[in-house]
C-alpha cells in the first residue's frame, strides 16, 4: 500500500463531522466514582451537617434564649450545683458545670474546631506543596536543606513545643493555629517532594522546557495539576487530625482558652463530672468523633475514587448478580456440551 | 512501506563551500559526558558516560538531516545538546552563525521559538492533566505572542494544519489515538514557526500506517514553512525517506556521514554495511538473495569505550591498526567530498562482509 493512499483514507476518517465533546477531565470522572460510594456520601453529609451548625450556633443561641457564654444557676444546675441532664428545663443537651447550654457550647465549639482544622490545613497545605516542589524540582544544595528542615521538624516533641510556647506567651487560638500548621506541613512536602523528583523526569516537562517555560511555570502549570490529586486526599486526612490535636491541646489547657467553648476545652472540665453528668462527656466527645470520622472516611473515598484500579469496588450489585449468573450458566453448560 | 519510501529520496547535498551561508545549524566537536558518581559522601566523579565524543554536523536550511544508530549511541543525547536542554560538556552549537552554547534560560529564550522539538513518546510527551487546547497554546503563552481568543484562533488552525479536529480543543490527551498525540506534539512544536524541528524517533511508538501519515504531515509542513529538520530514527528506511543528508553514528561518534543516496547504496564504513543489512526488506526475493552482516557481540560501555576506532570489537575487518589509532572521518578515494567515513578499512564496492564475518567468527 502506497504512502498517499493510507493517508487519504485516514484523513478521511478524522475529519468526520465534528461532534462538540468537552472532554472529561480527572476530577468530573472522580466525582462519579465517589457519587457511588456510600461512606463517602454519608461522610460528606455528616460533614456539611456539621458545618451548617458551626455556622448556625448564634441562631439557635437566640433561638433557645441561651447565649454562649451565659451561665443559668438555678434552672441550669440542680440542687448539688451540678449539671442538669438533657431535655431539662429547655436545656436540649444539658448543661455544663456553670449551668450553660451544653448544645450551644458544642455548636460554638464546631467553629472553632472546623476554622482551626480548615484554616491549618490550608496553611500546611500551601506551604507544604510549595517546598515540596521548590525542593524537588531544584533539587541539589535547595533540595538538602529543605529536606533536613523537613526531617528536623518531623522529629520535633509537638506537645512539649506547645507547651512551651504557651507558658510564654500564655494560651490563644494564634499558637493552636500557628503550631498545629507548623507540624502538618512538612508531611505534605515530602510527599510532594518525592511525586516532583519523578514528574519532573516525564518527556511532557522536557517539552515544557523545550518551548522556554520558566521553572515556576513548569512546577505550577505542568507538575501541580498532576499533584492536586495526592495533595487533595492528604489534605482530607489531615483535617481531622488537625482537629483532634486543637482538642487535644485545648484539653491540656494550652489551646483555646476559655471561657471560648471548644470541643477540646469542654471535655477538659466535663473529664470532672462523667460520675454525674455522662452528657456533658458523650455529647461533645461524639461531636468530635464524628467529625473526624467523617472527614478520614471521606479521604479515604477520595482516595479510592481518584485511582482507576479501585473501580470495581463500586461496580453495582446488579453488574455482581449478572457475573454471578454467568458463571452459573457456564458451569451447567460444560457437561452438556460434553455429554 | 518501505518499499514505498525508498526511491524519491536522494536529492542534491550541497557538497561546496558556496553554501555555508545556507547553513542553519553548525555543531563542531560536540562533547557530552555524564559523570557517574560514587556513593561516598563526598559523591566524586569516578566515571564519565561518554554518550557523545566529538560530533560535528551542519543542518542547512530547509533540508533535512538523518541521524541513525543503535539505541545508546547518543542520538538523543546529541538531540538535546543542540535544542539546548541539557549542558554542553565542550564543543559548539551555532545557530545562523550564532553560538547558543551553554546560554542561560533568558539568553536563550529568542532561539527556542527557532528550535522545537518532537519527541518519541506521544503519551509521555503530552501532560495528562491538561487539555489539548492548553498543550498546543503553551508556546504562545510562554512566549506571550497571543492572548485570549486570539490563541484560541491560532490553536485551532494549528490543530487543523496537521489534520486534527480544532472542536477537539478541550479534549484530554488521554481521549486520542497514539497518531492523533503526535499530531498534537507536531503542532506544539510548529506554534511558535521554528526554522528547525528536531525530531526524536517521531515515528518509532507509531503503527506503520500511523508512521506514513505522520512523515506525510513532516514533509509537508516542511515544504510549507521552509523547515529543516533533524531527524533521528533507528529505522533506517523512514530515514532513508525523509533524508538529504545520513549521519551514522556509532557509540558517540560519527561512523560515516554523507548524502543519503550515497551512505545507503555505497556504505564504506563496516558498521554502515551491517546496519543496512540488518533493515528487513519488503521484497521477500531481495531479501532471501541478500547476506545479512551479523555482528557479534554487543554495544561496548560508553564508560569505558573501546581504545582507537570504537567499533573495532565487533568489526570483520579489524587489525592491529583499528585498536591503536583512531580513524578520522575524511573522504575515502573514489568518493564524492560529502561522503564522509571514519574507518581505516573502509569497504570496497563489490567486497563482501557477511563472508568476513564467518570466517571471524570460526
Amino acid at each position: 500500500m502506497s504512502v498517499t493512499e493510507i493517508q487519504f483514507q485516514t484523513q478521511g476518517m478524522e475529519s468526520a463531522p465534528a461532534q462538540v465533546i468537552e472532554g472529561r477531565s480527572q476530577w468530573q470522572l472522580t466525582w462519579r466514582r465517589l457519587r457511588h460510594d456510600r461512606m463517602a456520601v454519608a461522610s460528606m453529609v455528616v460533614i456539611l451537617c456539621v458545618c451548617a451548625a458551626a455556622l448556625m450556633a448564634p441562631l439557635v443561641a437566640t433561638w433557645t434564649g441561651h447565649p454562649v457564654l451565659t451561665p443559668f444557676p438555678g434552672k441550669g444546675t440542680n440542687a448539688f450545683g451540678n449539671p442538669v441532664g438533657p431535655g431539662t428545663h429547655g436545656f436540649l443537651l444539658g448543661t455544663d458545670n456553670l449551668g450553660r447550654d451544653l448544645l450551644v457550647r458544642i455548636l460554638y465549639g464546631a467553629r472553632i474546631s472546623l476554622f482551626v482544622g480548615l484554616l491549618t490545613t490550608a496553611i500546611a497545605a500551601v506551604a507544604g506543596t510549595s517546598i515540596g516542589l521548590v525542593s524537588g524540582y531544584f533539587g541539589g544544595f535547595v533540595d538538602t536543606l529543605l529536606a533536613r528542615f523537613v526531617d528536623a521538624v518531623l522529629s520535633f516533641p509537638v506537645v512539649i513545643t506547645a507547651l512551651a510556647l504557651a507558658a510564654v506567651l500564655g494560651p490563644s487560638l494564634q499558637i493552636v493555629i500557628g503550631v498545629i500548621a507548623f507540624f502538618s506541613w512538612a508531611g505534605i512536602a515530602r510527599i510532594v517532594r518525592g511525586q516532583t523528583l519523578s514528574l519532573k523526569e516525564k518527556e511532557y516537562i522536557e517539552a515544557a522546557r523545550s518551548i522556554g517555560a520558566n521553572p515556576w511555570r513548569i512546577m505550577f502549570v505542568d507538575i501541580l495539576p498532576n499533584l492536586l490529586g495526592p495533595i487533595l486526599v492528604l489534605s482530607t486526612l489531615y483535617i481531622p487530625t488537625a482537629v483532634a490535636f486543637e482538642a487535644t491541646l485545648s484539653f491540656l489547657g494550652i489551646g483555646v482558652p476559655l471561657p471560648t467553648a471548644s470541643w477540646g476545652n469542654i471535655l477538659a472540665i466535663a473529664n470532672d463530672y462523667y460520675q454525674v453528668a455522662w452528657w456533658y462527656v458523650v455529647f461533645p466527645a461524639a461531636a468530635l468523633l464524628a467529625t473526624t470520622l467523617a472527614f478520614n472516611l471521606l479521604g479515604d473515598g477520595i482516595r479510592d475514587a481518584m485511582d482507576p484500579r479501585t473501580e470495581r469496588i463500586f461496580a453495582s450489585s446488579k453488574a455482581k448478580r449478572q457475573r454471578r449468573r454467568r458463571t452459573v450458566r457456564q458451569k451447567v453448560a460444560v457437561p452438556a456440551e460434553g455429554s | 512501506m518501505t518499499g514505498a519510501l525508498s526511491d524519491e529520496t536522494a536529492q542534491a547535498w550541497p557538497t561546496d563551500a558556496s553554501m555555508a551561508d545556507d547553513v542553519l545549524v553548525r555543531v563542531e566537536n560536540l562533547v557530552k559526558y555524564f559523570p557517574v558518581r560514587g556513593n561516598g559522601l563526598v559523591r566524586r566523579t569516578v566515571a564519565n558516560v561518554q554518550a557523545v565524543d566529538g560530533v560535528s554536523l551542519t543542518i542547512p536550511s530547509g533540508k533535512t538531516v538523518g541521524l541513525v544508530g543503535e539505541t545508546g549511541c547518543g542520538k538523543s543525547t546529541l538531540a538535546r545538546c543542540i535544542a539546548g536542554l541539557i549542558p554542553v560538556t565542550s564543543g559548539k552549537v551555532y545557530f545562523e552563525g550564532k553560538d547558543i552554547t551553554n546560554l542561560k534560560r533568558r539568553v536563550m529564550q529568542p532561539f527556542r521559538r527557532e528550535i522545537q522539538m518532537i519527541f518519541q513518546d506521544p503519551y509521555g510527551s503530552l501532560n495528562p492533566r491538561r487539555r489539548v487546547g492548553a498543550i498546543i497554546g503553551d508556546p504562545f503563552a510562554v512566549h506571550k505572542t497571543a492572548t485570549g481568543a486570539e490563541r484560541k484562533r491560532a490553536v485551532q488552525d494549528l490543530m487543523a494544519r496537521v489534520g486534527l479536529n480544532p472542536e477537539h480543543y478541550n479534549r484530554f490527551p488521554a481521549e486520542f489515538s497514539g497518531g492523533q498525540r503526535q499530531r498534537i506534539g507536531v503542532a506544539r512544536a510548529l506554534a511558535l514557526r521554528p526554522k528547525l524541528i528536531i525530531c526524536d524517533e517521531p515515528v518509532s511508538a507509531l503503527d506503520v500506517s500511523i508512521q506514513a501519515q505522520v512523515l506525510n504531515l513532516l514533509a509537508d509542513l516542511q515544504a510549507d514553512f521552509g523547515l529543516s529538520y533533524l531527524f533521528i530514527a533507528h529505522d533506517l528506511e523512514v530515514v532513508r525517506h525523509v533524508s538529504d543528508s545520513v549521519m551514522v553514528m556509532y557509540l558517540g561518534r560519527v561512523a560515516e556521514s554523507g548524502p543519503g543516496s550515497q551512505v545507503y547504496t555505497k556504505p564504506r564504513h563496516p558498521y554502515t554495511n551491517a546496519l543496512l543489512s540488518a533493515a528487513p526488506a519488503a521484497d521477500p526475493d531481495a531479501a532471501a538473495s541478500r547476506r545479512r552482516i551479523i555482528l557479534t557481540g554487543d554495544v561496548p560501555s560508553p564508560i569505558h569505550p573501546p581504545s582507537g576506532c570504537r567499533f573495532h570489537p565487533r568489526c570483520p575487518k579489524a587489525q592491529e591498526l583499528c585498536s591503536e589509532q583512531e580513524p578520522q572521518l575524511e573522504t575515502k578515494p573514489g568518493d564524492p567530498p560529502a561522503h564522509l567515513t571514519a574507518c581505516h578499512f573502509p569497504v570496497e564496492a563489490g567486497e563482501n562482509l557477511a563472508d568476513a564475518v564467518m570466517r571471524s567468527a570460526l
